[in-house]
């Protein structure tokens, strides 16, 4: 269990994190998203005792991180913002460092070293000094120190920055394989990532709590939450828009480039039986029909944008 | 949990050149600053006195050479995070840190022994002043090692850690001397200029290299590493984020 509460980080006159409060559960992975500069490794730096809050505490497992630093730090596995790594030694050499001030006992380091080695495959690089490692592999010897002594609490500054389609598949399966009985705390800002293994999401702007769902229950703020989607191979996308405008319940639709036709319902309209029955009565040749369960990344902007725009408001308005 | 610290860094000095480098000036440095400009020779005393005198000087700009890649490098290449998240006080970095830095000059200085050697078989010293002088010449390194230490933390580039290390070694080594004394005897009460006096290295490390153990000379430089140490504690502590 970690628990934030009111934390504050002010750099100077500059406040990074603004009195930010939530809790993490075992067997939750939280995805903790904002923009470049809203305060997501700022926070992680005080969860993993890296940084000393302005104000405010962070408790994990029941032990505050201030008061127990070293009880607080044995306890998690940290993936630091861009994998840093002493780049003199080799990953062999590092990774024994690191499981000797983790306290492992020979045996067991050397099990868990190969453990590790196996589940990040980092096999071929394990005799070259870290310094002479591609970003990829960089990345994966930062997530194999985080993860060398089991820790119960897992946090990870963007784990798969930096990394191949492939190998942010392999880091996507690696967390999910390792979140049934632990926390893992994830910063991004690829949504997709979000979709594919978080089981709940935090956004955060300017230092501020903005969101904390599902990202299934994020996505259904979108506009295009229950929108219906369609191709049709025979026909000019434009005409067809046109005519689908005109359905009851419809509040817009979008063309894209590729021809793809999208019906943004009005709030909480049902909408899929109506375009299905028009494109039939219009017997359209439909390559692909579905309903949408809504963008993330347009609930993002909504969201970190919309903040933005309101506090506009506020200052013209004073 | 020091000693893993301190066999990481000191590992670390040996995986590049800097450890195989520094060593060869060390000790060609060393003889020369000996035999020619100490007349080694010429001076006919079977002592080692030519050799720890040019000792100050030699560390003045050797040490902080070691100590400047302390704290900077980590600092710049961001590991500073990876290690201060790691289940380890504060205190136990910066000592394992220190400790490994200082046991490298430690070894350096060992490596002059062929000096003893050639004294011994030349003539018959005191070898417990010999003895004395090097305990007095390592620990006046330990002295200058802890300002780079607390002064590397500062920069996050070696090579302002270099020179500002330098130049604070430089006047703790000479604080006793007129260069130093004279800022401060035109205004500062009695009390003050005798106490920067006290300040200095050289005078403390000269009667341990005679071979005379002081303990109030043994006792600074432990007060003087401690203090900077301590130091370096607060330093890293208020840098760290930057």
């Amino acid at each position: 269990m970690i628990e934030i509460n009111h934390l504050t980080k002010q750099f100077g006159a500059f406040t990074a994190v603004d009195d930010l409060s939530f809790t993490v559960k075992p067997g939750e992975v939280l995805g903790f998203l904002g923009p470049n500069g809203a305060g997501k490794s700022t926070t992680m730096k005080m969860i993993t005792g890296f940084l000393t809050p302005s104000s405010g505490s962070v408790k994990v497992c029941g032990h505050d991180v201030a008061d127990e630093p070293v009880t607080a730090k044995r306890l998690m596995g940290y993936l630091p913002e861009g994998a840093p790594a002493y780049g003199d030694m080799t990953v062999k050499a590092f990774l024994e460092f690191i499981a000797q001030v983790r306290g492992l006992d020979s045996k067991t380091a050397q099990q868990r070293i190969q453990a590790v080695v196996e589940q990040v495959n980092l096999h071929a690089v394990l005799e070259k000094n870290i310094d002479t490692l591609s970003k990829g592999y960089g990345r994966r010897v930062g997530l194999a120190q985080a993860i060398l002594h089991d820790p119960q609490i897992l946090i990870l500054d963007e784990p798969t920055d930096g990394l191949d389609p492939n190998q942010k598949h392999e880091v996507r399966k690696l967390i999910s394989s390792m979140a049934q009985d632990k926390i893992i705390i994830v910063s991004t800002h690829i949504l997709e990532e979000v979709e594919a293994v978080c089981s709940r999401a935090v956004v955060i702007a300017d230092g501020k709590l903005l969101a904390d769902d599902k990202p299934q229950a994020l996505a259904a703020q979108s506009k295009y939450h229950n929108a219906v989607s369609l191709t049709i191979s025979d026909q000019d996308a434009a005409a067809a828009a046109a005519g689908l405008k005109t359905l009851a319940g419809v509040a817009e639709v979008e063309v894209n480039a590729a021809g793809r036709i999208t019906v943004l319902p009005q709030a909480d309209a049902e909408i899929y039986a109506a375009v299905k029955a028009h494109a039939e009565q219009q017997s359209w040749a439909l390559q692909e029909l579905y309903v949408e369960q809504g963008r993330l990344d347009q609930v993002f902007r909504k969201i970190t944008l919309g903040e933005e725009l309101s506090v506009n408001q506020l200052g013209r308005a004073a | 949990m020091i000693s893993i610290i301190l066999k990481r860094e000191l590992a670390s000095y040996f995986a590049t050149p800097l450890a195989y480098v520094f060593i060869i000036i060390f000790l060609a440095l060393a003889g020369v600053f000996t035999f020619y400009m100490g007349s080694f020779f010429e001076r006919g005393q079977a002592d080692l006195l030519p050799f720890f005198s040019f000792h100050p000087w030699l560390y003045l700009f050797l040490v902080p050479a070691i100590a400047m890649r302390l704290w900077a490098e980590e600092r710049k290449s961001g590991s500073i995070e990876l290690l201060l998240t790691l289940p380890i006080t504060m205190w136990q970095a910066v000592l394992g840190k220190f400790l490994a830095a200082w046991l490298f000059c430690g070894l350096a200085l060992s490596l002059t022994f062929p000096m003893w050697l050639t004294v011994a078989w030349l003539g018959e010293p005191d070898h417990g002043a010999i003895a004395t002088g090097y305990l007095g010449s390592w620990l006046m390194a330990g002295g200058f090692l802890a300002i780079g230490s607390c002064v590397s933390a500062l920069t996050k580039n070696q090579v302002i850690a270099f020179i500002v290390g330098l130049v604070v070694c430089f006047l703790f080594l000479v604080s006793g001397f007129p260069l130093v004394m004279d800022a401060f005897s035109g205004w500062a009460p009695a009390v003050l200029v005798e106490a920067v006096a006290s300040l200095s290295f050289m005078t403390h490390f000269e009667g341990l290299s005679k071979g005379v153990i002081d303990l109030r000379d043994i006792l600074f430089f432990f007060a003087v590493m401690a203090a900077w140490l301590y130091a370096n504690t607060l330093v890293v502590e208020m840098k760290k984020a930057d």
